[in-house]
């Protein structure tokens, strides 16, 4: 037809373009030959840097030639006046500029940056900040140049509130980048250093609004609840003695700390009656941990055996500079001292110390919930608050919130199973202790998947696990040093592994549950006093020759269940 | 130059502007013959002006308004003679009947003014201190002078718009609708530093353009993806538009509509923003939720209502988001509502697009692609069609040559009123909603950097008229404006002070004949009119749906607009004549595109204002987005 304008083919365009790519091939190759020539022969020229000049912009990926250029720059540096340098760093800058923009994301270029940046006689650091600024507002979420910019901003020394208003407006920009929200994490307990806490409370109270305006904002939204979460803080436990336990019978001492430890290197010491024991030997309650929060040890033979003497028992934690006393009574056959629960806050996970405040942002989650009433991020964060605030009293909205939970957001439902357990017995722990017993009762203890806060349990004596969803008694468990009777019917047990070495333990029930090999029990041998086991409804019980192979395992076992 | 040198044949003839230039790219890309016709510069309504080219404009006008239509008599006996027998004749308007009521007044005189104003159906001067007030609405007007871009006069501010251009620093776009009940409030005022004089503002006239209708592009709207797929947008540069108010209770406030603005918004309290969010959310796939929105035949207004939003944000959404009036449904309210969410982002973050130096750039641009075959033609219009029977046949011009062509392609302006067997009301004029009964005032505020204005601000109002342009939109002015009233009155220093002042204002009605079925013309088959610009902010409607229909009337079986090839896979033939037609022409300083498809015509035309329009790398980003 007339006037068309005629457009080569696909084929013609193909066809050049496939020539032009083979002649660059080559080009390419020749001058790579020649670069490793060069270097090989120890060359640290000038010619050398154009030529890796040359392939680096095209490919800024290959390291060996950013490394090369490095030998030559450091060569040049030994020959060159300072202003020379001057100019054949900022010349490098402005190479490797032309990079970044070939690719943003290329490790070689940001790395060799950041050498010349630090080789730069007279650096200006205005034009490094602004080159960041750029490049992340083309991609706010450059790792490489968010590296680059912590060396500049390092470098440079940047206040530390003017890196806040920088977080401001990437946040402003846009709030789904969690990058600029940790930045801010890592500037605010330094902009507000404050003994006792990270974060000023002037300066949190002004968080909770940003935060929250980006969480009411878009609800799912994962990086502003991961920031809030953070404002809420972490509480930090102190690392103390919590209870010291001795029991005449066996001359057994055992020690629980607030968090596991290795004694072996710890410089732990025990003094008994005001002598130091240096012969005793530490071990951990189950030979798996190297850290663990309860350690135990026998006392010599005979220093305590006898029921009419009065003992005094110490333990210091030399790294910590901590002790706790101990006293065994006359006529006791084991005492004890310790912390309650109750009185560590041990179950608060967040280190906000103010009601109020907890409060009102509860409410807040409150109001956000009524209008997202599935989000999961909300109902989560909720239950994390009440938690905080009062964790008896809103045992009931918290296991609603759970059920929840595990319905909207169904990939996760086995976390929030654990997480909802270990609430459940953080509550069953400080309800035993208003109690003032020793003893977990089952009505507690409802839909367990899992066992947590074991060394809590440590003078636990009768605990009743019947009727949950267990499937193992975790090493952990061997923390129960003094447990008596065990209930745990009607799980889905088949690993008895925890069972170990409890030297009070006297009663096992496990009816109902899936131990199917003879050497699952294995453990129980351990228990020198247990006499009661109830297997009935376990696999194991079909096994042929049953009896006499338990008989033979568990040789104390004289009331078998099977 | 003599017309004679016009072929005489043509495919198609197309006369007018810029829906019409979509078709005569649209046409000559796929190897028809075309002629394109204006009667004076490019983009007729659409068209964009420096201050002087307006000012010309204005006269020509008002002398056509004297004209008698006898005086045609003379002429029309010249070409008479050229119908053949069996031909009828059907005379085109030669004098443009869509604008009415216009008036002009000038505030600047030698003392002070800051602002020079243009009324589009009003347009009038506002500086940033609405900016300003958006943000702070309490601030003091220390801190608005201080936080405003637009009035700060520095001479570089051009120089630093070529480099930036997605930068939208200094674009605003008011959008108002004001409740019935409001009090006006002062604004505050910013400093001037600069008085512009009107001898300055002529001087400095032909550094700017001002649109005769204010028209924004919906970024993911139908003309720019046609921009787009055509490769036409590699001639124009845009601006995203910074941001978007709306004037409540006599404040002017900044509309939060994208996600970063709900976040950063101080006016709205957290409850609010996640309810916002939350309708917007439905609204951007409404479709799929048809049990939210049982109200499909009961006005959007209601269903609003209906929702759980505090009547600040039915407010934003109704008026500021999705534009719509009282009467319109439930449907057409969310899905403009869809298209507004839709188009945010991709070039920033509110949804519209600005074609910097005016939007008489989008028709220039068509006409540059046109290089593929096409003969432009400016100051050069037709007087007739020649009708055979059922079918026109030719048409001729105003210099008196019988150019034959099998379509033709005319803007409505040019049918003469007798043959309008319906009108709609006139439209694309104003008024301000003092009182329930008046339309909204749509008001588009442009700062020099959108190389509309010299430093200082333009701003256009806009609204549905009712009646004459300066009724409808002078009490909206004189709200948000000082208007002096005698040239070069210092204003009174309370709360007039507050306002920005005025230096130039244009009244004038468009018709809008959009609303019009082209079956109400009584024409031949193989005429086909298009409507001129019609009230709405978008383009979608005026350009691309009806370019593209005419197209397909034209040529069924050919692509729309098919992408423009690079520069590089044109294959240049050596005696490089596929147009017979090459010579270009010229009348007076308009200018013409040639067909000769000489790589240069691919450039973009450098215009007197223009330092230099356009950037193929710019364009290309754009696209990529």
């Amino acid at each position: 037809m007339h006037g068309r304008v005629k457009v080569k083919s696909t084929a013609q365009q193909e066809e050049e373009k496939r020539k032009e790519q083979e002649k660059k091939l080559k080009v390419y190759l020749t001058v790579r030959d020649a670069i490793f020539s060069k270097r090989s022969n120890g060359e640290l020229d000038e010619e050398a840097l154009q030529f890796t000049q040359q392939l680096l912009s095209s490919n800024p990926d290959f390291a060996t030639l950013w490394n090369y250029r490095r030998e030559i720059l450091l060569h040049l540096e030994t020959v060159k006046e300072e202003d020379e340098i001057q100019k054949l760093y900022e010349a490098e800058l402005f190479f490797i500029e032309t990079c970044l923009k070939m690719n943003p994301k290329s490790y070689g270029s940001w790395h060799h940056r950041g050498w010349v940046s630090s080789r730069l006689p007279r650096p200006d650091w205005t034009r490094e900040l602004s080159l960041c600024d750029r490049c992340l507002s083309l991609d706010d979420r450059n790792f490489h140049c968010w590296d680059y910019r912590r060396l500049v901003v390092k470098a440079s020394g940047v206040p530390v509130d003017q890196e806040l208003q920088f977080t401001d407006r990437l946040i402003g920009s846009n709030f789904s980048n969690y990058s600029s929200w940790h930045y801010r994490s890592t500037l605010l307990p330094l902009l507000h250093p404050e003994p006792g806490s990270e974060v000023c409370e002037e300066q949190l109270l002004k968080e909770y609004e940003l935060v929250q305006n980006a969480f009411f904002t878009d609800p799912n939204d994962q990086s502003a609840w991961f920031y809030y979460r953070w404002l809420l803080g972490r509480a930090e436990r102190e690392e103390l003695i919590s209870c010291v336990y001795v029991s005449r019978e066996g001359e057994r001492v055992a020690v629980a700390f607030s968090k596991p430890v290795n004694a072996l290197t710890e410089g732990l010491m025990l003094v008994l009656d005001g002598q130091q024991q240096q012969r005793v030997e530490w071990r951990s309650a189950h030979p798996r941990f190297r850290h663990s929060p309860v350690w135990l040890c026998e006392l010599p033979p005979g220093s305590v055996s006898d029921i009419n003497n009065e003992h005094n028992l110490t333990v210091h934690w030399m790294e910590k500079h901590t002790h706790r006393d101990c006293a065994l009574y006359t006529g006791r056959p084991e005492s004890w001292c310790r912390d309650s629960a109750t009185d560590q806050e041990l179950f608060s996970e967040l280190s906000v110390e103010k009601t109020s405040v907890l409060q009102s942002e509860l409410q807040s989650c409150t109001q956000l919930l009524e209008l997202e009433p599935q989000n999961k991020w909300c109902l989560l964060t909720i239950v994390l608050l009440m938690r905080a605030l009062d964790p008896l009293g809103h045992e009931k909205e918290t296991l609603a919130h759970f059920q929840t939970l595990k319905e909207v957001d169904p990939m996760r439902s086995s976390y929030y199973s654990d997480l909802c357990s270990k609430f459940m017995i953080e509550n069953t722990i400080l309800k035993m202790e208003y109690a003032e017993i020793n003893c977990l009762l089952s009505s507690f203890l409802k839909n367990l998947s899992t066992l947590c806060h074991l060394d809590q349990l440590l003078l636990v004596t009768h605990i009743n696990l019947s009727s949950n969803q267990l499937v193992r008694f975790p090493p952990q468990f061997s923390m129960l040093q003094c447990l008596e009777v065990l209930e745990a019917d009607d799980n889905a047990i088949g690993n008895l592994e925890g069972l170990y070495h409890l030297p009070k333990l006297e009663e096992v029930s496990l009816k109902n549950n899936q131990i199917s090999k003879l050497s699952d029990l294995e453990p129980l041998a351990s228990c020198p006093r247990l006499t009661r086991l109830d297997l009935r409804g376990n696999p194991v019980t079909k096994t042929a020759n049953i009896e006499a192979e338990l008989a033979q395992l568990l040789p104390s076992v004289t009331d078998l269940l099977l | 130059m003599a017309a004679d040198n016009l072929p005489s044949e043509f495919d198609v003839v197309i006369v007018g502007t810029l829906t019409e230039s979509v078709i005569a790219a649209a046409c000559s890309r796929v190897g028809q013959r075309v002629l394109h016709l204006d009667r004076n510069y490019y983009a007729g309504n659409w068209a964009s002006f420096t201050l002087n080219g307006l000012l010309s404009w204005i006269e020509e006008y008002k002398a056509q308004q004297e004209k008698s239509p006898d005086d045609q008599t003379d002429v029309e006996q010249e070409w008479r003679e050229k119908i053949e027998e069996g031909e009828e004749v059907l005379t085109l308007n030669s004098v443009d009947s869509t604008i009415s009521n216009l008036e002009v007044f000038t505030y600047a005189e030698e003392p002070e003014e800051e602002e020079e104003v243009k009324a589009t159906s009003v347009g009038s001067v506002l500086i940033d201190s609405l900016a300003a007030e958006a943000k702070e609405n309490s601030s003091s007007s220390t801190e608005a002078q201080n936080s405003s871009g637009p009035d700060d006069t520095t001479p570089d501010k051009d120089d630093d718009e070529e480099h930036q251009h997605q930068e939208p620093e200094n674009e605003q776009t008011p959008e108002t609708q004001e409740e019935p009940e409001n009090e006006p409030q002062p604004e505050p005022v910013p400093e001037v530093k600069k008085k512009i004089t009107y001898a300055k503002l002529i001087k400095e006239g032909r550094r700017f353009n001002i649109d005769l209708v204010s028209k924004l592009l919906y970024s993911r709207g139908l003309l720019v993806d046609l921009l787009i797929k055509s490769n036409v947008s590699r001639y124009a540069e845009f601006k995203n538009l910074s941001r978007i108010l709306t004037c409540r209770n006599g404040k002017i406030e900044q509309v939060p509509c994208s996600r970063a603005d709900v976040f950063g918004s101080k006016q709205l309290s957290m409850v609010e923003k996640r309810m916002l969010m939350k309708f917007l959310t439905f609204c951007l796939d409404f479709e799929q939720h048809p049990e939210e929105f049982q109200f499909s035949q009961k006005p959007f207004w209601d269903y609003l209502r209906s929702r759980s939003l505090t009547e600040n944000l039915q407010h934003f959404v109704f008026s500021s988001i999705a534009m719509v009036d009282q009467e319109t449904l439930t449907e057409e309210g969310l899905r403009a509502t869809q298209h507004f969410l839709r188009c945010l982002g991709r070039y920033g973050n509110t949804p519209f697009l600005f074609p910097l130096y005016g939007l008489g750039e989008i028709p220039q641009c068509f006409c540059m692609c046109a290089v593929f075959g096409g003969i432009y033609c400016l100051r050069h219009s037709v007087q007739c069609l020649v009708v055979d029977k059922e079918s026109g046949k030719a048409v001729i011009d105003t210099h008196g040559q019988r150019i034959s062509c099998s379509h033709l392609v005319v803007e409505d302006g040019y049918i003469r009123d007798e043959q309008r067997t319906r009108s709609v009301n006139i439209s694309l004029v104003t008024v301000p909603p003092l009182d329930s009964s008046s339309p909204a005032v749509r008001m588009v505020e442009l700062s020099s950097s959108s190389m509309t204005c010299m430093p200082g601000t333009l701003v256009h109002l806009t609204c549905s008229s009712v009646g004459s342009a300066r009724e409808d939109l002078e009490p909206v002015i004189s709200k948000l404006f000082y208007v002096p009233s005698s040239p070069g009155e210092e204003p009174a220093p309370c709360e007039e002070e507050q306002k920005p002042v005025t230096l130039w204002i244009m009244f004038f009605n468009m018709r809008d004949s959009s609303g019009l079925d082209p079956s109400c013309y009584t024409l031949p088959t193989n005429v086909h009119v298009c409507t001129g610009p019609d009230a709405s902010l978008g383009n979608d409607y005026s350009i691309t749906l009806q370019a593209e229909s005419v197209f397909r009337q034209l040529l069924p079986d050919e692509e729309f607009c098919p992408p423009a090839p690079n520069p590089e896979d044109i294959i240049y033939d050596g005696d490089g004549t596929q147009t017979e037609g090459a010579a270009f022409q010229e009348a007076g300083d308009a200018l013409g595109t040639s067909a000769a498809g000489e790589e240069e015509e691919e450039e973009p035309q450098e215009n007197d204002q223009s330092e230099e329009s356009s950037e193929p790398a710019a364009s290309s980003e754009s696209a990529a987005q």
